[in-house]
């Protein structure tokens, strides 16, 4: 050892942000070896176990694919379309007021409209769309209906936190100048804040359409029609080799909504 | 300036993105002919609707005086479920979405590595958390477990592929001059990459938290233990006022994990 | 023609930006503001169409006082006001055409101006502007495929479709390089002279402002320290405006140019 009070000895971080850090990390992982032995408590081990086993008898029940099942599906996939695609549109018409309502440069009222606002997104964005479609089919019967609902109701959130986080982004001074020539308001809002968002608006929009076409090929398993209510008969009588035949139809689907909203996307930006 | 100006020239705005008209109009009618399409095919039973009407009143009601204390017990181990299914499938995420995030990253990982790691990302993507724990509940049995099991499953997809971006877009100047230094792999993922991505890590970790959370709340409707399970009960049993106790309760902690989250964020960055 | 009144400036935070302003501008007098950034001569500018809320004091345009004025009254003043930004302020994803069009939007109604359907004396004021500043055959295209001094010309085409009786400039040639911001200010300088209009142009260039202004209104820390004909601004008022600093040399880098020539032979390479 040669320490002498001269040399200057370099330490990586100084010891109060190690033990900082080491505390951090340790709370971490007491924590989550807390949780695991809490929801774990209930779990019997002899099943999971016995789950390579449940694998490969369900993997030999689904192959071979029951090709012929192929046929039921086409009413149900576009009924899976038009959810998404209606429903889409729905979110949209309402989530843009609603954003203009909630970005603080554009809100008639930072008190009162704009909390507002934000609580409606908060709640849509906080409801995932297959609790919406249970409450709904109970509501208003099951069937397509309640799946437009349930996917414009999620959509509202997304899309207008989003477009108000760019209303909020916006040049200023293109505002500035269109107020100096005298503009009125909705007249500000047409020439320069709705040229600023135009290309986030289409690429909010076109993603969100992606999203809800994943989501709802499954909201028929609450009864809200489409692809889903198919998989939820077949898994019920377990006939496996048609839910493969499920699962691929959504697998096509989804890579051909993504191939499209990505094609969208780069057109309009 | 030239005499040579008409006095009348006339000015109409130009199209933005489509500039051949026939496009125009081709997209436009077949737009509005989907459209009819797709409504039309929407068959509703207003009776039912109608009827509803006074359910969705009850719902309302039943959301704005909502009861905590007769369905407690189950709420309670349902949120208990929820939130160390959170916790523990995050963390477990996490362990596995760095190595497959180093592995696709094209600036780190040779060829076969790559293609490897991008395709297990491909894979966890492609599916709904719903179908995931529609079939790990098949194998694992009802409960938490295959709960845990369907969120890392759906985490490992989200964060490696995100992660791999990262490191994609690192600065390249940084990790050359690391490796002129003579510094073998390790060494350079340890001190050129690990500084330069791991703020954003913590960011994608904590909003795959928030991510989680929301799921968990949803992947009990097909037995994967969590909130939704009782959630489901709720409202079959119409008990419109404990469903929106528990939705209440939902909203409550996704705005307490954001908010949380995004302060840490901003305190790592 | 305007007239401002003991105005003063003071900001929510607190910072005084402008300390009892009084002068007056008679029709087609161009006035150049000059001053050290944070003098407070952006404020000023932007107190006059109200785009800053003046703390105290009045602004008389004509008959009407700017100060009293709200809601429509106050947009209808403004559209009497035109106003050239330093960076441009275009509206970058709409086309020329559209930009300059914008000057209008005071005066047609809301659906009008919604389905860019104005009114034929509109639109042929539109071309004919765009003619004076050399980008007669630019107006479909896109604001933001514009070079900066191109762009700066929508700006000043936007602001005269405005038919304004006053123009407000605030750092037009900030963002352009020496040869463009010498064409700007002629061509600022050229139009108030065709329209007998009155400017107030914000500048920091003192002899930019020198050559095209009639008169010299310098700022220090809010306040008028030097109002008076470019050939007064000595030595001792430049340092009473921006503190001490060896004069002769700043002045001499920029003698006589044959800026005339430059402007010609620009356009010509422009219209070919």
């Amino acid at each position: 050892m040669i320490t002498s009070a001269n040399t200057k000895t370099w330490q990586f971080r100084t010891s109060k942000q190690y033990m900082l850090r080491w505390t951090g990390w340790f709370w971490l992982v007491a924590l989550t070896v807390f949780c695991w032995n809490l929801m774990t408590e209930d779990t019997i081990w002899a099943f999971v176990a016995d789950a390579p086993r449940q694998a490969s008898d369900i993997g030999s029940r689904m192959l071979p694919p029951r090709w012929g099942y192929l046929n039921q599906l086409w009413q149900p996939l576009w009924d899976t379309l038009n959810i998404a695609t209606l429903g889409t549109l729905i979110g949209v018409i309402i989530a843009i007021p609603v954003a203009f309502l909630a970005a603080g440069n554009t809100t008639p009222s930072r008190h009162f409209v704009r909390p507002l606002a934000l609580l409606i997104i908060v709640t849509s964005r906080s409801i995932n769309s297959l609790i919406w479609a249970l409450l709904l089919v109970a509501i208003i019967g099951p069937g397509l209906l309640a799946g437009i609902v349930a996917i414009g109701l999620r959509s509202i959130g997304f899309i207008a936190k989003l477009l108000y986080e760019a209303i909020e982004e916006i040049d200023v001074s293109q505002v500035e100048a269109m107020r100096a020539t005298g503009a009125s308001g909705t007249q500000v809002i047409d020439y320069a804040i709705i040229p600023q968002i135009l290309p986030a608006f289409w690429g909010i929009s076109v993603f969100r359409w992606d999203i809800n076409i994943r989501e709802s090929t499954i909201l028929g398993l609450v009864g809200a029609g489409g692809l889903g209510l198919q998989l939820q008969s077949s898994l019920s009588t377990l006939a496996w080799n048609q839910v493969t035949v499920i699962f691929l139809v959504i697998l096509a689907t989804v890579v051909v909504s993504e191939w499209v909203s990505a094609k969208v996307r780069r057109a309009v930006l | 300036m030239t005499g040579a100006i008409p006095s009348l020239r006339t000015w109409k705005r130009p199209p933005l993105i489509l500039k051949d008209p026939r496009w125009r109009w081709t997209i436009l009618l077949g737009g509005a002919i989907y459209l009819v399409l797709a409504i039309s095919s929407v068959e509703v039973n207003w009776f039912r609707v109608y009827e509803g009407l006074e359910r969705g009143w009850k719902f309302i009601q039943g959301f704005l005086s909502p009861d905590f204390s007769s369905r407690w017990r189950d709420i309670q181990a349902g949120l208990i479920e929820s939130l160390t299914m959170t916790l523990t499938s995050t963390v477990a995420g996490v362990l596995i979405s760095v190595p497959i995030g180093l592995g696709a990253a094209r600036n780190l990982a040779p060829l076969p590595v790559y293609t490897i790691c991008r395709s297990i990302i491909t894979l966890s993507r492609s599916f709904q958390e719903i179908i995931i724990a529609i079939l790990l509940v098949a194998m694992f049995g009802f409960g938490p477990f295959a709960g845990f099991l369907t969120l890392t499953f759906a985490s490992i997809g989200f964060l490696s592929k995100l992660l791999a971006e990262d490191i994609e877009d690192c600065d390249s100047a940084q990790i050359e001059a690391i490796r002129a230094t003579g510094a073998d792999w390790w060494q350079v993922v340890n001190y050129a990459v690990q500084s330069q991505v791991m703020p954003r890590l913590i960011g994608l970790s904590l909003y795959r938290l928030d991510i989680n959370f929301r799921e968990s709340s949803v992947i009990g409707i097909v037995g994967a233990g969590g909130v939704g399970a009782t959630l489901n009960t709720a409202i079959d049993r119409y008990e419109y006022d404990s469903a929106g106790a528990i939705l209440i309760i939902i909203i409550a902690i996704v705005l307490v994990v954001e908010y949380s989250s995004s302060y840490i964020r901003r305190w790592v960055q | 023609m305007l007239e401002l009144k003991a105005l003063s400036k003071t900001y929510s935070t607190g910072d005084r930006a402008l300390t009892d302003i009084s002068f007056s501008v008679p029709a087609g007098q161009v006035v150049g503001l000059i001053g050290p950034s944070g003098a407070g001569k952006s404020s000023l500018i932007r107190c006059i169409n109200r785009l800053v809320e003046p703390s105290s004091g009045s602004i008389y345009l004509g008959d009407t006082e700017l100060t009293k004025l709200s809601g429509r009254a106050l947009r209808q003043a403004r559209r009497r006001i035109g106003m050239i930004f330093q960076e441009y302020a275009l509206v970058e994803r709409l086309t020329v055409m559209e930009n300059v069009l914008s000057g209008r939007l005071g005066y047609v109604s809301g659906w009008r101006s919604f389905l860019r359907r104005y009114p034929q004396t509109d639109i042929d004021q539109a071309f004919s502007l765009l003619d004076r500043v050399g980008l007669g055959d630019h107006y479909n295209k896109r604001a933001d495929e514009l070079s900066g001094g191109q762009r700066q010309r929508v700006g000043i085409a936007r602001a005269l479709e405005q038919n304004p009786e006053l123009l407000l400039a605030d750092e037009p040639t900030a963002s352009l390089d020496p040869k463009t911001s010498r064409q700007i200010m002629r061509l600022i300088q050229g139009v108030c002279r065709e329209r007998n209009l009155p400017a107030i142009i914000n500048i920091h260039d003192v002899v930019l402002a020198q050559n095209f202004a009639d008169r010299i209104i310098g700022l220090r820390a809010g306040q008028v320290v030097f109002d008076g004909p470019p050939s007064a601004l000595s030595h001792e008022a430049l340092t009473r405006i921006y503190g001490a600093e060896d004069w002769d040399q700043v002045q001499q880098s920029s003698e006589p140019q044959n800026d005339e020539f430059m402007f010609s032979s620009a356009k010509v390479l422009e219209l070919t």
